[in-house]
């Protein structure tokens, strides 16, 4: 077992999520026979090889970096218009600082 | 006129002619979805008004005497994970049910540009993960050639909505299949093109080294057509590359002679369903009498390619997905007593379980301790998959397999196991993971009545080659309208 429950509680953490007790039963199993499938690539020798993270680029190849212009895109009214909660301008969010 | 069957050609010289409309036309495709689309469930939403809108441009159009652009009044489905201005892009999540987009994705822009008139937005695994289209925080898709099938997924909307008349053409995208296995499933034309061929912004991103936007059309000529005007350059994406977009229809009706296809002898052994391989083996001895050289190839690395792209694919999506906070747009739940749990309570409300499963997965690949063994790992196991194509295309011009290893499933038949499910996805990741366009073209059907389809692959930028090839094929097999 490479997932067990505190794993998986610290992982959920880590990813901001909640997750049930139920959810985390669950995951645990799937989780690990997921991760036994992927241990396979440990049977590959890969000393030598470089990783891969973007597939179609040389490295001679500009990609055309564009001038660092101020420009509008949004107005404050569009960019607050899906916002859960907002309000004089700003998105709110639950108190951060706490109180002494 | 019948709304059946028409094609970006037929539709252009029905309004040319002065036979129909545009606002016509899309009349008679609305009416198609508002009577097909409650069994079918392709739509998640529709656009009725600015659909018409978009059509009586076009008419304005023809009545001034100007030409009519290329796609014009094109009655199409867009994935809900591509935005549209002023239309909800759900992503088919509770997180985003009520996100309205603030702009249109540039793929948007240049359709309707060139005429598209859009219907509505297709319903998708949530976030695009998924191969069945069951993830759909909202409901499941039918497949229309049988409704007690999947029609494939992520992009099973976008496939339905074609095959049942609901659309002439879609957008889908695909970050391991997800255009071209949805496309096999409903018996139409699906292209994955090749990574930075086509504008990725304002497509909500799920895997960003793997996504790609592309067609869904019942023909692969309006494949082609779409294909054209969305490729290109685009300043808004630095991935996009400035490679010249030819005219694909050019050529198209050449004989394919002297075509050197690879057939992997990985793809074709066990695991891979009879009835599957038997259409195959009838569409490969089709391409044979057409003049095409079947070639034995070797892809060493296949059997490790499934487990390389769920590691990097998840730990892209636990990246992109950290970006649904409950903050600036999506959803908010009540009940939480400071900023985490806001978080953390709102997130566990808006994800379905696939995703909750991938960020999981995604953020354990990627942590501390686990890195280099799961994440660097998976990335050099990449260019060993990388290596294999490049080596396989010195000696082949296309690479041909099947696009699923077996005719569509039964909707609930894989969603309680997701390595199952993920292992179906066999034929296609590999294309994403190397970044080559794929195309699934239409192969006949299983007895009874289920369509296959068959994939061909090029190598990068070579969409021209693939679409001429897969043009001669569907109509040499009588796989088309």
């Amino acid at each position: 077992m490479k997932i067990g429950h505190a794993e998986v509680e610290y992982v959920a953490k880590l990813a901001n999520l909640a997750i049930t007790e139920e959810e985390k039963r669950r995951f645990i199993d799937q989780l690990n026979s997921i991760l036994e499938y992927v241990e396979q690539l440990n049977s590959l020798n890969t000393d030598n090889v470089e990783p891969t993270a973007q597939v179609v680029y040389a490295s001679e190849q500009d990609l055309g970096m564009r001038q660092d212009e101020p420009r509008v895109t949004f107005s404050q009214e569009e960019s607050l218009s899906n916002g859960p909660a907002t309000g004089a301008g700003y998105f709110k969010v639950p108190k951060v600082i706490e109180e002494r | 006129m019948e709304a059946k069957n028409l094609t970006v050609a037929r539709i252009k010289s029905l309004i040319e002619r002065g036979e129909a409309s545009a606002v016509e036309i899309c009349q008679a495709y609305l009416q198609n979805l508002e009577r097909l689309n409650p069994t079918i469930k392709a739509y998640l939403h529709t656009s009725p008004e600015r659909a018409l809108e978009l059509a009586a441009r076009i008419d304005r159009l023809k009545r001034e005497g100007t030409p009519l652009p290329s796609l014009a009044a094109l009655p199409m489905a867009i994935k809900d994970n591509i935005l549209i201005k002023g239309l909800r892009s759900t992503c088919g999540s509770k997180i985003l049910e009520n996100f309205v987009a603030l702009y249109n994705a540039t793929v948007i822009e240049k359709l309707e540009a060139a005429g598209a008139v859009f219907l509505g937005k297709a319903n998708l695994d949530e976030f695009a993960m998924g191969s069945s289209t069951e993830n759909s925080a909202f409901f499941a898709t039918r497949n229309p050639h049988a409704l007690d099938y999947v029609p494939g997924g992520s992009s099973g909307g976008s496939a339905a909505a074609v095959a049942s008349q609901m659309a002439v053409a879609a957008l889908g995208s695909d970050t391991g299949g997800s255009i071209r296995q949805p496309a096999s499933f409903c018996g139409v034309v699906g292209l994955k093109p090749t990574y930075s061929r086509v504008s990725r912004y304002g497509l909500v991103a799920f895997g960003s080294s793997l996504d790609q936007i592309g067609p869904i059309a019942a023909t692969v000529k309006d494949t082609a057509q779409i294909l054209r005007v969305i490729a290109g350059k685009d300043p808004h994406d630095a991935t996009s590359l400035a490679v010249a977009v030819p005219d694909y229809l050019e050529g198209i009706e050449k004989p394919v002679k002297d075509l050197k296809i690879g057939l992997p002898r990985e793809y074709f052994r066990a695991g891979l369903s009879e009835v599957v391989k038997n259409k195959i083996q009838a569409g490969l001895r089709l391409l044979e009498t057409l003049g095409c050289q079947m070639v034995e190839i070797e892809l060493p690395h296949t059997d490790y390619a499934i487990a390389t792209y769920y590691v990097i694919a998840m730990a892209e999506a636990s990246s992109n997905l950290a970006r649904f906070d409950g903050v600036r747009y999506g959803l908010r739940v009540r009940g939480y007593s400071n900023l985490s749990g806001m978080y953390r309570e709102t997130r566990d409300a808006g994800f379905g379980a696939e995703v909750k499963r991938r960020i999981v997965l995604g953020t354990f690949v990627l942590s501390s301790g686990y890195y280099d063994a799961y994440y660097l790992k998976a990335q050099k196991v990449r260019t060993l998959i990388k290596q294999d194509f490049e080596k396989a295309f010195e000696k082949v011009d296309v690479i041909i397999s099947p696009t699923s290893p077996t005719p569509p499933f039964r909707i609930g038949e894989k969603s309680n196991d997701p390595l199952a499910m993920y292992l179906s996805d066999i034929f296609t990741i590999t294309a994403n993971l190397v970044g080559i366009p794929g195309i699934s073209v239409p192969c006949g059907t299983t007895p009874e009545g289920l369509p296959v389809g068959m994939q061909i692959l090029g190598k990068h930028f070579d969409e021209p080659r693939l679409l001429h090839l897969a043009h001669i094929f569907e109509q040499a097999g009588g796989f088309t309208l």
